[in-house]
């Protein structure tokens, strides 16, 4: 039950309670809810899922993980 | 897809051919000739990743991919959907739902899609945030919200019925139908049939992407440590689902079973406090609940608590469930848990396809059969 | 003050509505007609105002020739959409249906179902709009009928569009053609049509600069079929997109295809929107854009062709036919793993699981 998409956030303050924001993915654009995380600012990337931001990515983890998948790894 | 430019930031790179064929030959090369490997991937989400992509050919032979449970679509047993359907024809309710639901077969020949048909107001939300719309502009008439699923989508349910409080709208309320994921491992693994009383053998899971966003990786850990089963949190694109098979393979190998989390970039160890204080409180545990294919589990599902008991369709309607049993030959419940595949079901294909579903798990683009049969069949003897 | 003799007041178009006695086949229809159908669409035939429309008889290069007759009906909601309206995707349809049988297109036939209601602006805009497709294809609408239902009864306007074209000999396109080894291509980018209406409609509320690629591609047609190519199927993947008449030709031929996902042209912000619903591009639907079968040997000079013209310029080879007793449409992953490309029971419906 997970189709969720990191999206980049463009737009922040929206909403009647200031916690829209307006995010970016491919040039999709849409309005969603911020309301479950602190401290979003634009630029950042949300993973959204059914209009709310769940988490916010983490671009230097994301980096990694690319790397940790070209590396073969050695000791267990 | 071939496209002008790179686009999508963050899922691009995680579908990489070059990075997919690496990953396959890490993995070809870290199984142990003769061994066989067999990884529960629990999430709905992963299994429709995994067929969609084609991933069941990039590994390995003696690595086998068990379809979980982790399809909330699936796990609804037939009652529930029967609630749905009269609310929207008995009450004349507008019944808001997820698209998910809208073709999944319930009592009587009927679906929330068919009771459209016969005059039943159902509508489809893509968000919650649709449903409260539709209350605010239909005062006059009752609208329910159809909330199925595991810990991700539940937050979103929360936040609206706390929304749908604070601005006192009356006209409004839920379906609660929302079920955790912890519980649910714990019976696939508990299970009667699992070794050493025979049956499936899981070496590991491949842990759900976004429910481990909302609940953290440390909910895992009793499972890595009572069952003594690998767990590996994977994020949800193809890429990184290998790399979560090529850990789990790495730790089976050398005998560990730790919780690890490939998907970093999104999931902590606490996940997301909010989110979590959110479903706390609008939500508590039921005493019990059925599952579809896994029985009835205790502490496994959420019911709106009395401090909402506005809010609760249940409540308002005096809707009391009514269990339904399957059909005779739908194997859906042995598929859920990993015992069967979706060929081994003898009507699959034949009297149950995504045109005529017998069960939800050929709804859902995430259930094991609807995965095998839009995608995997040609792997099969038979048309 | 004098009125001039005969004077007949005229419809408000710019805030009248469609009534009920625009639909009861007396003054007021027959004004409708005069001062809104026959302003946009008028023509000779048209002009005569009679019940049927006497056509010549089917000739091409002075040679009888066969005729092909095409109808469609159309429902879109909503009526606008970004790059077009009901009105030219009805033309638009139609002439495509006759273009991917090989057909030349002459002539149009249109039926209205407007209900109560709806603004006149809106009807002389979508009329507006079917006259200049027409126009441009150099199809006169020779014959059309209008009734009216009441509120709630429609959905703003329902229009069937029929068309009648002629075949030359010895073109044999169809459904049951394709043959192992054959190649499949298509003429551009999939799936803009079905994002295009899905951005506009409510509840899904997302906003993205895609138009529809709503065309009349008889030109495009013509082009491709004077390459000399051998071509075997030609048709236009609507409603269901590519993977319902893939599988379509695939049952009528009884072969089986094998697709490349890497060469299949998508454009990314239709990737995206995709993505962000759960759809497959694949199942989306697509309004100008043509499947083309054509013999392995004359893959490069059918894509060539389609390539040359400006409604072709991203025309991609995307697979290949193969022997396949159970008709199975099968695709190649960007990942290199391999998966069906099944067709899906009803309309592609977004998710969020």
């Amino acid at each position: 039950m997970c189709l969720a998409m990191p999206e980049k956030v463009i737009e922040i303050g929206r909403g009647p309670a200031g916690d829209d924001a307006l995010v970016d993915l491919g040039g999709v654009q849409k309005e969603i809810s911020l309301a479950l995380l602190d401290g979003v600012a634009v630029g950042d990337y949300v993973i959204l899922h059914a209009g709310y931001a769940l988490s916010q990515l983490d671009s230097e983890e994301a980096q990694r993980t690319l790397a940790a998948f070209a590396d073969l790894g050695r000791a267990p | 897809m071939r496209q002008h430019e790179p686009a999508m930031k963050y899922i691009d790179e995680f579908r990489d051919g070059a990075l997919a064929r690496t990953l396959a030959s890490k993995i070809a090369a870290q199984v142990q000739p003769g061994r066989h490997y067999s990884f529960m991937e629990f999430c709905g989400g992963h299994t429709h990743a995994i067929s969609r992509y084609g991933l069941t050919e990039l590994l390995p032979h003696n690595v086998r991919m068990v379809h979980g449970p982790g399809c909330p679509v699936c796990v609804l047993p037939m009652g529930r959907i029967d609630m749905a359907i009269r609310l929207a024809l008995d009450h004349g309710v507008i019944l808001c739902t997820y698209a998910d639901t809208l073709r999944v077969p319930a009592s009587g020949g009927l679906s929330l899609m068919k009771a459209k048909a016969r005059g039943g107001d159902v509508r489809m939300v893509y968000a919650t945030q649709d449903a409260l719309q539709i209350a605010r502009s239909n005062p006059d008439r009752q609208v329910v919200f159809f909330a199925i699923g595991f810990e991700t989508t539940t937050p979103a349910t929360a936040l609206a019925m706390l929304q749908a409080q604070r601005e006192g709208l009356t006209n409004f309320s839920v379906l609660c139908c929302h079920v955790l994921t912890p519980p649910a491992m714990r019976q696939i693994l508990a299970a009667p049939e699992h070794p050493p009383g025979g049956g499936v053998q899981i070496d590991g899971f491949v842990g759900p992407a976004h429910v481990s966003i909302v609940i953290g990786s440390q909910p895992y850990e009793v499972f890595a440590r009572q069952f003594h089963k690998p767990v590996v949190i994977a994020g949800f694109e193809p890429l990184d689902v290998l790399q979560a098979v090529w850990l789990l393979v790495r730790q089976v190998n050398a005998g560990r079973a730790d919780v690890e989390n490939e998907f970093a970039r999104a999931v902590l160890p606490g996940g997301n406090p909010k989110a979590q204080a959110c479903m706390d409180e609008v939500f508590e545990k039921r005493d019990t609940f059925e599952w579809r294919g896994l029985g009835e589990l205790p502490q496994s599902a959420l019911k709106i608590r009395e401090a909402f008991a506005a809010l609760d369709a249940e409540r308002r309607f005096q809707l009391v469930y009514q269990p339904v049993l399957d059909h005779k030959a739908c194997e859906c419940a042995a598929i859920l848990r990993g015992m069967k595949r979706p060929q081994d079901c003898a009507i699959f294909g034949s009297v149950c396809t995504p045109d005529n579903p017998v069960g939800s798990c050929m709804v859902s683009s995430e259930g094991a059969c609807a995965a095998h049969y839009s995608y995997g069949r040609h792997q099969d003897g038979v048309a | 003050m004098s009125v001039k003799p005969g004077y007949v007041r005229p419809l408000d178009l710019k805030n009248g509505r469609v009534d009920m006695t625009h639909g009861a086949g007396a003054r007021a229809m027959a004004q409708l007609i005069a001062e809104l159908f026959a302003r946009h669409l008028g023509n000779a035939y048209l002009g005569q105002g009679n019940d049927g429309a006497v056509l010549p008889a089917p000739m091409l290069n002075g040679q009888p020739a066969r005729l092909v007759v095409a109808t469609d009906g159309h429902v879109v909601s909503p009526l606008f959409f970004p790059g077009g309206n009901i009105g030219s995707l009805s033309v638009h349809g139609t002439l495509n249906d006759l273009a991917v049988m090989g057909a030349t297109p002459l002539y149009l036939a249109a039926g209205f179902i407007l209900e109560e209601g709806l603004p006149l602006a809106d009807l002389d805009q979508i009329v507006l709009s079917m006259a200049d497709v027409a126009r441009a294809a150099g199809v006169p609408v020779v014959t059309g009928d209008t009734k009216v239902v009441e509120r709630g009864k429609g959905d703003g306007v329902f229009i069937t569009t029929t068309g009648v074209g002629v075949l030359p000999d010895g073109l044999d396109l169809g459904g049951a053609r394709a043959r192992p080894g054959d190649v499949v291509l298509v003429s551009g980018t999939l799936g803009d049509h079905g994002v295009a209406i899905m951005s506009q409609r409510d509840h899904l509320s997302f906003s993205a600069p895609i138009l529809s690629d709503s065309a009349a591609l008889h030109g495009l047609v013509a082009q491709l079929l004077a390459s000399g190519a051998d071509i075997h199927c030609l048709r236009d993947p609507t409603r269901g997109g590519l993977a319902a008449t893939l599988n379509e030709i695939a049952h009528q031929s009884g072969v089986g295809m094998m697709l490349q996902e890497s060469a299949i042209p998508i454009k990314p912000v239709v990737a995206a929107a995709c993505e962000f619903l759960g759809l497959d591009p694949l199942n989306v639907a697509n309004e100008g854009k043509l499947v083309v079968i054509c013999a392995a040997a004359d893959a490069q000079r059918a894509l060539a062709a389609l390539q040359a013209h400006p409604l072709g310029v991203d025309a991609a080879v995307i697979g290949e036919v193969r022997a396949d007793a159970r008709c199975f449409v099968q695709i190649t992953t960007a990942l290199g793993g391999r998966r069906m490309v099944d067709w899906l029971t009803g309309d592609a419906l977004p998710r969020i699981c």
